[in-house]
């Protein structure tokens, strides 16, 4: 059989992706027998112009990890799916936006101006900001441009499968690489991993039917050992997100916060970890359920921490 | 006017970029390093609640995801006005100990190291961390790889998880050590501490006994005299978790030494528009631009300036190893930018010798870990030591504790401008009318940037591959002349 010709390229991400790939240990030997890596530009020295020379759909698959968050992630999204068979959305930024996804909730100039002008320690009387074409004394000098908004890969290209988290947990990793060596791909469009449940399928955590009167800030409390977070009155939003990842955050007593994004069926995990932390409030009271809930001081970032670009509402309005 | 363009040198907090223009005679022009990218993290931490920047600011980067974590849950201490019990200190800085064993082992090994055991002008497809194992044999290869995996697993289990860990709270930790781990921690300090020594001992052999290295790195085409920063202990030496920041002078005279709540007194950000990165300076000097020398605010941060900034080490081997480093390149400071691989691994046996320090401290296993914070918060700046320098996290809240603002001063951004400074320097030296601009030419100007193990590094820390950088020489019209791979 012919090698696999794959792609790995990353975007707007942090570069956990990468080393998430390589958590997989001696399992890379058995993806290097399998697999010829064409390009992957923290590694090896394939450059932009030598993928624009490969022909179309001559990548086998192309694992894409980070956002879209300015001209030449885009470029670049669109380019390797012309050149791949398959595009995979690897981790949480491709797949749904993930933290660099919160700053939908404002626009290009806040950014801008926060970063540039306003820092405490930023020193710009001049008001300076980077620019996509600036003249010096020697020629010219370019930079990509920053988008208004964060997007995800599917708002971008076809994506034919994900991988979720962040970073994906080695066992998630390995799943999909597996299925993409032995040639057992899932049908498209699926969100590849051990569970299509709950993180809570799958914690060690005791859950009784116990209801909650109030929520509490991480550091308010330091919970029992053994006992479901959410029902400690911490916002663990397992309930809500996809498992596969082995729920190690409520095993280190902090709660879930999403980042296998939502479980299967639901579109907007948000929404879903919402209607779920109503159903454990303890109150039939309107009022009552709203003091509750107002003891959340973020809403978007705590219900959305993860997946705002690819939520319903992609983000804040800014007029 | 011809340009060299350099593009992506892969990345820094995403990526990066070099130009260098030459004149018409052929002789350097300019240089500029450029980061293309930004992602707001100082706008959109803002209307989070203070206790979550932990976890969202270690998304900035998710190869040293520890050390933002670090700097952000030190923060929120200062922000609620809680001091954590000891245990729950000594377990941050053991975790982050093993984080400095495992990140420094691979800058050495895969990005800076093939430089030299390999020779600047070795083929380029040895000059990577598979020939530098060919080289010096698979028993040590192989123990690269187990120091990793083990102070990988170190931070799994205190942590939480590998990449990006959630154990840090405002007041202490979520999560101790048992009797059994912190056996097996120990057993992973003593094995780092050996592996630390035995690094030392292999710069020693192939670069400290090669006459032509050492000519190399005292060459003034890889010296800037500058200010340099780092994070020192009560007793002057150097701390990577905590302490106050000190900076000496070119001559090595302290400078300033302040507390993170004063870090505003001393450092600003200066912003050019070919960059979404800022220039860090001092304050009390001023920008003068792109130049080094007594009355430029540029300082450089990371392991040779975390040195040159300290009095000395606190553990017995690693301070025998400064002593020997200032002796045999003519004492402190050093300017030296290739000096930093050397002073990095003085570094990686420190890590490695605290860690076995703290692993044996009798309340390592206390479970008296957290302190719950009661008071109102408002502000709180954290300042850790990053292994690529001084970081700082500061928040201001509102009664809530939900932030209001976040400045980050990111611990590569604080080395820009010196890096701006070190590629035009070697550029210049290196470039001349008439001479063959070669692979290895160009790899020896790669030399002066890698040494600051910019996020590029960071980011290719782990890759069994070479971290080679894609070059093109384009002549003045745009024509490619010559590409290099």
């Amino acid at each position: 059989m012919a090698k696999l010709k794959v792609a790995l390229y990353w975007a707007a991400s942090c570069g956990g992706c990468e080393i998430a790939q390589l958590q997989i240990g001696d399992k890379l030997l058995k993806l290097a027998e399998a697999a010829d890596i064409v390009f992957w530009p923290v590694a090896i020295d394939v450059k932009y112009k030598d993928v624009e020379a490969m022909p179309d759909k001559s990548i086998d698959a192309c694992l894409f990890n980070g956002a879209i968050r300015n001209s030449e992630q885009e470029h670049m999204a669109k380019m390797l799916r012309e050149k791949s068979k398959i595009m995979i959305a690897y981790g949480s930024c491709a797949y749904e936006g993930c933290i660099p996804g919160l700053a939908n909730l404002f626009n290009r100039q806040m950014i801008f101006d926060r970063a540039y002008i306003e820092t405490e320690s930023t020193d710009n009387k001049d008001k300076i900001l980077p620019q996509t074409s600036c003249q010096v004394p020697e020629g010219e000098l370019t930079l990509p441009e920053f988008y208004d908004t964060v997007k995800t890969l599917r708002q971008t290209v076809d994506v034919d499968y994900v991988v979720p988290g962040c970073p994906p947990e080695e066992k998630t990793t390995w799943l999909a690489l597996e299925a993409l060596i032995e040639g057992k791909l899932p049908p498209k469009g699926t969100v590849i991993s051990h569970s299509a449940k709950s993180v809570c399928d799958e914690c060690p955590r005791k859950r009784d039917v116990k209801k909650i009167k109030k929520i509490y800030r991480n550091y308010e409390i330091i919970p029992e050992p053994e006992i479901c977070l959410l029902e400690q009155g911490l916002l663990c939003a397992g309930i809500a997100t996809r498992g596969g990842c082995g729920a190690p955050c409520p095993q280190a007593n902090m709660p879930c916060t999403g980042c296998y994004g939502p479980v299967e069926g639901v579109i907007d995990q948000g929404a879903h970890f919402l209607s779920a932390l109503a159903s454990v409030i303890d109150s039939n009271d309107p009022e009552e359920i709203k003091r509750i809930v107002d003891d959340i001081p973020d809403p978007a970032g705590s219900f959305y921490r993860y997946s705002l670009p690819d939520s319903l509402l992609r983000g804040a309005r800014i007029k | 006017m011809r340009r060299i363009t350099i593009d992506p040198i892969t990345r820094l907090e995403g990526h990066g970029k070099i130009e260098i223009f030459l004149d018409d005679a052929g002789e350097v022009a300019n240089t500029y390093f450029q980061v293309p990218e930004l992602r707001g993290f100082e706008k959109f931490s803002e209307g989070r609640p203070a206790e979550e920047l932990p976890q969202i600011t270690q998304r900035i980067c998710g190869v040293c995801p520890e050390a933002h974590h670090m700097a952000s849950t030190k923060a929120l201490d200062n922000l609620f006005h809680i001091d954590p019990p000891s245990p729950a200190k000594k377990l941050r800085e053991l975790l982050y100990s093993a984080f400095y064993v495992t990140d420094h082992t691979t800058h050495f090994y895969i990005l800076g190291g093939p430089d030299f055991v390999m020779g600047p002008d070795a083929p380029v497809a040895e000059r990577n961390i598979l020939g530098v194992i060919a080289k010096v044999g698979l028993e040590l290869g192989g123990a690269v790889i187990k120091t990793r995996m083990q102070n990988h697993h170190i931070i799994h289990v205190l942590g939480g998880r590998a990449v990006h860990p959630v154990f840090g709270l405002p007041g202490g930790v979520s999560k101790g050590l048992n009797e059994e781990e912190i056996k097996e921690v120990q057993q992973i300090a003593r094995d780092s501490v050996e592996f630390g020594k035995l690094s030392l001992k292999v710069f020693d052999d192939i670069v400290l006994k090669n006459k032509e290295y050492v000519d190399m790195i005292v060459s003034d085409a890889y010296t800037h005299r500058t200010y340099y920063m780092g994070l020192v202990d009560e007793n002057n030496q150097v701390n990577f978790y905590d302490g106050k920041v000190r900076v000496v002078d070119p001559d090595g005279k302290e400078f300033a030494k302040y507390a993170p709540k004063e870090y505003l007194d001393h450092v600003a950000e200066h912003v050019e528009p070919w960059s979404y990165a800022k220039f860090p300076f001092l304050k009390n000097v001023g920008w003068k631009g792109f130049v080094d020398g007594k009355d430029s605010g540029v300082f450089r941060v990371a392991p040779l300036a975390r040195l040159n900034a300290a009095d000395g080490m606190a553990t017995p081997l690693a301070q025998e190893a400064y002593e020997k480093m200032y002796s045999t390149l003519g004492g402190k400071p050093v300017h030296h930018t290739l000096a930093m691989h050397w002073a990095r691994l003085i570094e990686l046996l420190y890590a490695a010798e605290r860690l076995l320090e703290l692993s044996q401290d009798p309340e390592i296993t206390s479970t008296n870990i957290r302190t719950i914070p009661t008071a109102v918060p408002d502000e709180g700046i954290g300042i850790v030591e990053a292994p690529r320098g001084t970081l700082t996290h500061h928040y201001v809240t509102d009664e809530r504790g939900v932030i209001k603002k976040a400045n980050l001063i990111v611990a590569t951004v604080n080395n820009a401008a010196a890096v701006n400074m070190s590629i035009n320097k070697a550029a210049k030296a290196l470039i001349k009318p008439g001479k063959e601009i070669t692979e290895g030419l160009l790899n020896r100007i790669e030399m002066a940037w890698r040494p600051y193990d910019l996020c590029l590094a960071c980011a290719t820390h782990n890759l069994p591959g070479h971290p080679l950088l894609p070059i093109e020489v384009y002549d003045s019209k745009g024509k490619l002349i010559k590409r290099f791979s």
